[in-house]
């Protein structure tokens, strides 16, 4: 992305209804708009689901974004705030063989916990600003972790 | 009213008001078809091609400002289909497509006919619905037409499953629509039009930039009547033409990539741009960084997505641009005509200086020459619908227009092939008027099926080939850019156009000079049956003006100056 291209965060509010994430999805890579993560699940006792894309972009294409999301038909409301309360949840795979008591501590440091003990592996989870969540994966890389994955940013406004 | 799914899109189509359906039938959409060969609502069009059928429908929708209709069936049928749906949703025509779609039980599994057609038609539809369930053939039936008409008008497809067609439901077409998620802003903020009409009372060089959104709203006789208020010279998108009329003062010509001189040196002059309902397209700017540079900008229009998307506006308004202009009109009082004098003068000089016209210096018929004469002689009587190319930048530039509507072209697609489906439909529209579509070599081979769809259903459109044995724009771009190489432009194996037409029962006419064109134009118009008029022209005319690709407006490539 040219002209100072910025990490954003949108919530989208959408009619939970046949295909309409490929609407979404469809839309970003039709006009080349990124999207870093996404993250979509049901507002309970509603007949809507929340998305939250993380994306970048300058102003201009930011603005862009939200408008085109705007035009779709299933699209009740979109949200772009900078002032938000931001969370990402990682889980991480170790083998037993590491110093668990460390992963443990480090893991307490973000927000989490050994979730899961098996034979050979052990699972971590965190949740945290996602920022923190890429420092916690750069602090555990010493421990040999087998898989991550991320769940991708969920967002409230404050 | 308990009745079956096909019945159901019958009942809707004539609740719908819809006089005419185009359409071409196939295995999953037969129920329908079946309720077609019952009913007597509306007349049905067999095209001779799918993608026909949607052009067709399309210009059905241009020229009588009606949603247009067109049915189609699954598989190859849709696929045809799209050009015409993306067509449709670049130029913002209103459509409501129905296509016959594989039974539920065999959606997935790779069936005869099957395709994903929802999945192709998203990014080239306004909206769109596979319809799952007969009961909700009514709602979404109604949404389609509410959808495809309002806001920004565009096409939206409705994907129909054979066994849903033949599925008993209620059936109830009396709901109102609502959609909670969709309503568009169609009356213009109050404030931001008074400060929009303060900006242009104390603006020197102020410029109105008609677009098709003029044609879309019916809003030209109101922009007419505020340009004419306000004394603010206007220039036209090529999607804007007829808004005013040929011979209105105030109307520079259109402007953009081949507008007039004229009219790019006022918008590059300009300190404060009135744009109304034009998008800033491309082909009209240039290059951007350049365009218009030292004014501020006003932009009406019903999508606010339009808005600096491409062009920051300073004065912003959402809205129809029939309201808006209504809403200026009451306004615009303190704007005082007097004070636009020497502006308009500046134009005036620049038009003088390199005119719209073209050079009469070979034996040849000049393309040019042949739309003006089409004007003299049929001026407002005939609708004028065209292809895509060399021809289709002459009718706009050369068309003496005298009212919105009169023009249906393919802008933002650019789809060869357009024209002639297109000018039938707008025959079916408007039989009153003449329908001619002018054309290529090139584009008019890529419909001409349709001669037969034109013969059976006595459309009898007019098409005039400007015939330079060329794919005339590319070559032009050849010639201009590519040092001459002329790659697989050169047309000069052709059929004979006149036995064509001919073969399908229709007639046809070779016309080398001016003579026999007047005769050739003037039988045709008499005979009232389909014509091809084959015109010889110069074959290597360029259109010009031009502003080269990403160019600046004012830096212009003009028709060289012959000495008289």
């Amino acid at each position: 992305m040219t002209e100072n291209s910025e990490r954003r965060v949108v919530s989208v509010i959408v009619v939970n209804e046949a295909s309409v994430l490929s609407r979404i999805t469809d839309l970003f890579s039709g006009r080349g708009y990124n999207i870093t993560s996404l993250t979509v699940a049901p507002i309970p006792d509603s007949k809507y689901s929340r998305l939250t894309i993380v994306t970048s972009g300058s102003v201009r294409v930011i603005e862009q974004i939200t408008k085109q999301l705007h035009k779709l038909i299933p699209v009740l409301k979109v949200y772009e705030h900078a002032d938000l309360v931001e969370k990402e949840m990682a889980l991480v795979k170790f083998p037993i063989t590491e110093n668990i008591s460390d992963i443990n501590a480090i893991c307490e440091a973000y927000n989490g916990k050994i979730v899961n003990v098996g034979n050979d592996v052990i699972i971590t989870m965190v949740a945290d600003e996602p920022k923190r969540i890429d420092h916690y994966l750069e602090a555990i890389k010493r421990y040999n972790p087998k898989e991550i994955v991320r769940s991708g940013a969920v967002a409230l406004e404050r | 009213m308990q009745i079956s799914g096909a019945q159901m899109v019958i009942e809707a189509l004539i609740a719908e008001g819809v006089d005419t359906v185009f359409g071409y039938p196939g295995g999953a959409i037969m129920n329908v078809y079946d309720e077609i060969y019952k009913q007597d609502g509306f007349q049905h069009i067999l095209t001779r091609h799918e993608q026909a059928a949607v052009h067709a429908a399309e210009g059905y929708s241009k020229a009588s400002g009606k949603v247009g209709v067109a049915m189609i069936t699954s598989g190859p049928g849709f696929t045809n289909a799209v050009t015409g749906l993306a067509d449709a949703y670049m130029d913002s025509i209103p459509l409501v497509v129905i296509s016959g779609q594989v039974p539920m039980s065999l959606i997935g599994t790779d069936a005869f006919q099957e395709i994903d057609a929802v999945g192709i038609s998203r990014p080239c539809t306004k909206h769109n619905y596979l319809v799952t369930d007969a009961a909700d053939l009514a709602r979404v039936l109604k949404e389609a037409f509410y959808i495809a008409a309002s806001g920004r008008p565009g096409p939206v497809h409705v994907d129909i499953p054979k066994d849903v067609t033949a599925q008993i439901a209620e059936f109830d077409y009396s709901k109102p629509v609502e959609i909670e998620t969709y309503k568009p802003n169609v009356v213009g903020n109050p404030r931001q039009i008074k400060k929009a009409i303060e900006a242009i009372a104390n603006s020197k060089r102020p410029l109105f930039y008609l677009g098709g959104g003029i044609i879309n709203s019916n809003a030209a006789y109101e922009v007419r009547e505020l340009v004419k208020k306000t004394g603010i010279p206007a220039v036209e998108t090529f999607m804007a033409r007829g808004t005013l009329a040929h011979d209105d003062e105030l109307l520079i010509s259109m402007l953009g990539m081949h507008g007039s001189y004229a009219a790019n040196m006022a918008m590059s002059e300009t300190d404060m741009v009135i744009a109304l309902g034009a998008r800033f397209d491309d082909r009209v700017t240039g290059k951007l960084s350049e365009f218009a540079k030292n004014a501020g900008v006003i932009h009406v229009d019903i999508d606010p997505a339009s808005i600096s998307k491409l062009v920051n506006a300073d004065f912003p308004i959402v809205g129809d641009v029939k309201n808006v202009v209504a809403q200026m009109l009451e306004k615009c009082g303190e704007i005082n005509p007097d004070n636009y004098e020497s502006w308009r003068e500046t134009i005036n000089n620049f038009d003088e200086l390199h005119p719209l016209t073209f050079h009469e210096d070979t034996d040849r018929i000049k393309p040019q020459w042949v739309v003006k004469r089409v004007g003299e002689l049929l001026g407002d009587s005939a609708n004028i619908s065209t292809d895509v190319g060399q021809h289709q930048m002459w009718a706009a530039q050369f068309y003496p227009f005298s009212r919105p509507r009169q023009w249906i072209s393919s802008g933002g697609l650019g789809t060869m092939g357009f024209g002639f489906p297109a000018a039938i439909g707008v025959k079916a529209a408007a039989p009153e008027k003449i329908s001619i579509n002018i054309t290529g070599d090139g584009s008019i081979l890529m419909n001409i099926q349709e001669l037969m769809t034109a013969v059976e259903k006595k459309l009898p459109v007019i098409n005039i080939i400007l015939n330079n044995n060329y794919l005339g724009m590319v070559r032009q771009w050849q010639t201009l850019f590519y040092d001459k190489r002329h790659s697989e432009t050169d047309l000069s194996v052709q059929p004979d156009f006149v036995k064509v037409s001919e073969a399908f029962g229709g007639i046809g006419y070779r016309v080398t000079t001016k003579e026999e064109f007047d005769i050739a134009l003037k039988e045709s118009v008499a005979k009232n049956v389909v014509s091809i008029i084959d015109v010889v022209v110069e074959r290597l005319e360029n259109v010009m003006p031009m502003v080269p690709a990403g160019g600046s407006l004012f830096n212009m490539m003009l028709l060289e100056k012959k000495e008289k």
